[in-house]
């Protein structure tokens, strides 16, 4: 395994398996509230904190964590608040984020958008080792939330409504997720770069739906599907020298179908299965009232069927 | 079960008092009075758009109230934390969320108030094991919920609301888009619960199989109280027996959400 041997892949592999882990952790719950691309936003935000990075002589990776926790704050604030035009509060925040990251690190001493790429699309020798510290502070903290708050964040995730009335701090936990999404944007960011975080929050999750019933083994077959496609991915951009943070979505992208196409004859023996269990069961609510209907006939029906018996004597 | 508490018993257990709110700018509630005392069963019935799911949805904090008066077992509802005693159920055709989840993983979200740090324990097991007995989903409780049929996704939200054991249900619609079967099984279920001395607030578009159950009925109409009583009879095309009330506007009740928009 000569791929160990640099130090610069030994990052990059640590790097990618944290990423590979928290990305699904936190993408589950964002796609459980309907949310899937929450993430591609505060990738956008976390662009003008990249710049200000630049522009500050600072480590990108820290400004940028600042900036995108501040602007998923702002995006929560504008869904409890302006419910009516939400929609468009947010796309400003979106491209105003974009536009001054662009715009912050023209500004900087010596900078130009090349040095934006490896944050926009991902970037393995450039992982450095402060790069490698901030990555595992701001992982364990992710693992910590989505792990130790997992039955709060999941009654939220599910029903906000309901999760007020047993009394859950919502709105807390509500920043508390945004928070740590913005967290993760930025641990992922070195690896898979800011554009393609989102994917790697979405795609393993809605890969892991095709093969569980579960919420739990959802989140277990999603987080080893992230860290199966980060390690691979990052393994084949070594050899095939191929940009990462592509190679690894595609693969994602990959196993989605796989697991799709396995995954529909096994749905279907299932519900085969189930409804074998439940004497067609299945179908049988949709029957309910037609039966009941016909139940409710069945007691009259005899005494007009009678009428005829004792009348035809008569006409013998 | 029920904890001693140095509340004085005579208190209603849901008392509102000239509570107004609004959407947006548009009054809902106008100023409505609604008392639900130890062990009663109130339906709040009205047409839709009379503002009978947002008093429903003032007493839980969801809508804020622009004026009036609203106590939880006579606590004022900004000072009432003992959750685990109320039991909501609120107005949905799908228990499911974005991501597959069990029955059971569901209806144990509903025993997080009283679960410390959401720690589940043995009892805490045993609990939801019940309130899926009551609903009589046990041998679904390894299925996911997207599964079922709309009368079950029923049945596990108010299994969910039944969890923590509460004193007090509060159902919105429990009977929309529910089939007979499953009906009837609810019925059962609430009548268990009124016998074991529980209180319920049910938001009803028509009194339907729970009818022989309820005290006392209030009827809303725009945002006004205009009757608190005894329940009306049903009248016309409500009153044949096996009338299958259609609910167009639960069909698709769900808000169609975005992405980030919702």
């Amino acid at each position: 395994m000569e791929i160990l041997n640099y130090a610069f892949m030994q990052r990059a592999l640590l790097a990618a398996v944290l990423v590979g882990i928290t990305a699904p952790a936190v993408g589950i719950y964002l796609v459980q509230r309907r949310q899937a691309l929450m993430g591609d936003g505060i990738g956008h935000v976390a662009m003008t904190g990249v710049g200000l990075g630049f522009l500050l002589s600072t480590s990108p990776v820290w400004m940028a964590t600042a900036v995108a926790v501040v602007g998923s704050v702002l995006m929560e604030l504008i869904r409890w608040y302006g419910r009516t035009r939400g929609d468009i509060a947010l796309a400003m925040l979106f491209y105003g984020g974009m536009a001054g990251g662009v715009m912050l690190i023209n500004l900087a001493p010596g900078g130009s958008n090349a040095n934006l790429s490896s944050y926009l699309f991902g970037s393995l020798s450039t992982v450095s080792q402060g790069d490698v510290l901030a990555i595992c502070v701001l992982a364990a903290l992710v693992v910590l939330v989505t792990l130790g708050l997992r039955r709060q964040l999941f009654a939220v995730s599910q029903d906000e409504e309901f999760a007020r009335v047993t009394g859950l701090p919502v709105r807390a936990l509500n920043l508390l997720t945004a928070i740590t999404a913005a967290v993760t944007v930025t641990v992922a960011m070195r690896v898979v770069g800011l554009l393609l975080v989102s994917a790697l929050m979405v795609v393993p999750v809605a890969a892991a739906q095709q093969l569980s019933r579960s919420f739990a083994a959802t989140f277990a077959i999603a987080v080893t599907i992230g860290v199966g496609v980060t390690l691979g991915g990052t393994v084949t951009s070594y050899y095939q020298d191929v940009p990462p943070g592509a190679t690894i979505v595609l693969l994602t992208i990959a196993v989605f179908i796989a697991l799709t196409a396995l995954a529909t004859p096994l749905a279907r023996r299932r519900a085969r299965a189930v409804a074998a269990a439940t004497g067609g069961e299945a179908g049988a609510t949709d029957c309910v009232l037609p039966e009941a209907a016909a139940g409710a006939g069945t007691a009259p029906q005899p005494a007009p069927e009678k009428v005829p018996d004792s009348r035809t004597p008569a006409p013998r | 079960m029920k904890a001693i508490r140095p509340e004085n018993p005579a208190d209603p257990v849901i008392s509102l008092r000239g509570v107004t709110a609004e959407l947006g700018s548009r009054p809902v509630l106008r100023g409505i009075d609604l008392t639900v005392h130890r062990g009663e069963v109130v339906a709040l019935l009205g047409a839709n758009g009379s503002g009978k799911s947002t008093a429903v949805r003032t007493v839980i904090g969801q809508v804020p109230v622009s004026g009036g008066e609203i106590e939880i077992f006579g606590t004022p509802r900004r000072r009432f934390r003992d959750w685990a005693r109320v039991g909501y159920v609120p107005q949905r055709t799908t228990a499911a969320g974005g991501v597959p989840a069990t029955v059971t993983e569901v209806v144990s979200s509903g025993r997080l108030s009283r679960a410390r740090f959401g720690v589940l324990r043995k009892a805490d097991r045993e609990a939801v094991h019940r309130a899926l007995a009551h609903v009589g989903m046990t041998d679904r409780a390894k299925d996911s919920v997207n599964a079922l049929s709309g009368g079950q996704h029923q049945r596990v939200l108010i299994a969910r609301a039944l969890a923590s054991e509460p004193e007090l249900l509060i159902m919105d619609e429990p009977m929309a888009g529910v089939d007979l079967a499953s009906q009837e099984v609810l019925a059962a279920t609430l009548r268990e619960q009124v016998a074991a001395g529980a209180s319920v607030l049910l938001v009803l578009h028509e009194l339907g199989p729970l009818e022989p159950l309820i005290d006392r009925a209030v009827v809303l109409r725009d945002g006004c109280v205009v009757h608190d009583g005894p329940p009306p009879a049903a009248v016309g095309q409500h009153a044949l027996p096996g009338h299958d009330h259609v609910h167009p506007h639960t069909a698709d009740a769900e808000p169609v959400r975005t992405g980030l928009l919702s």
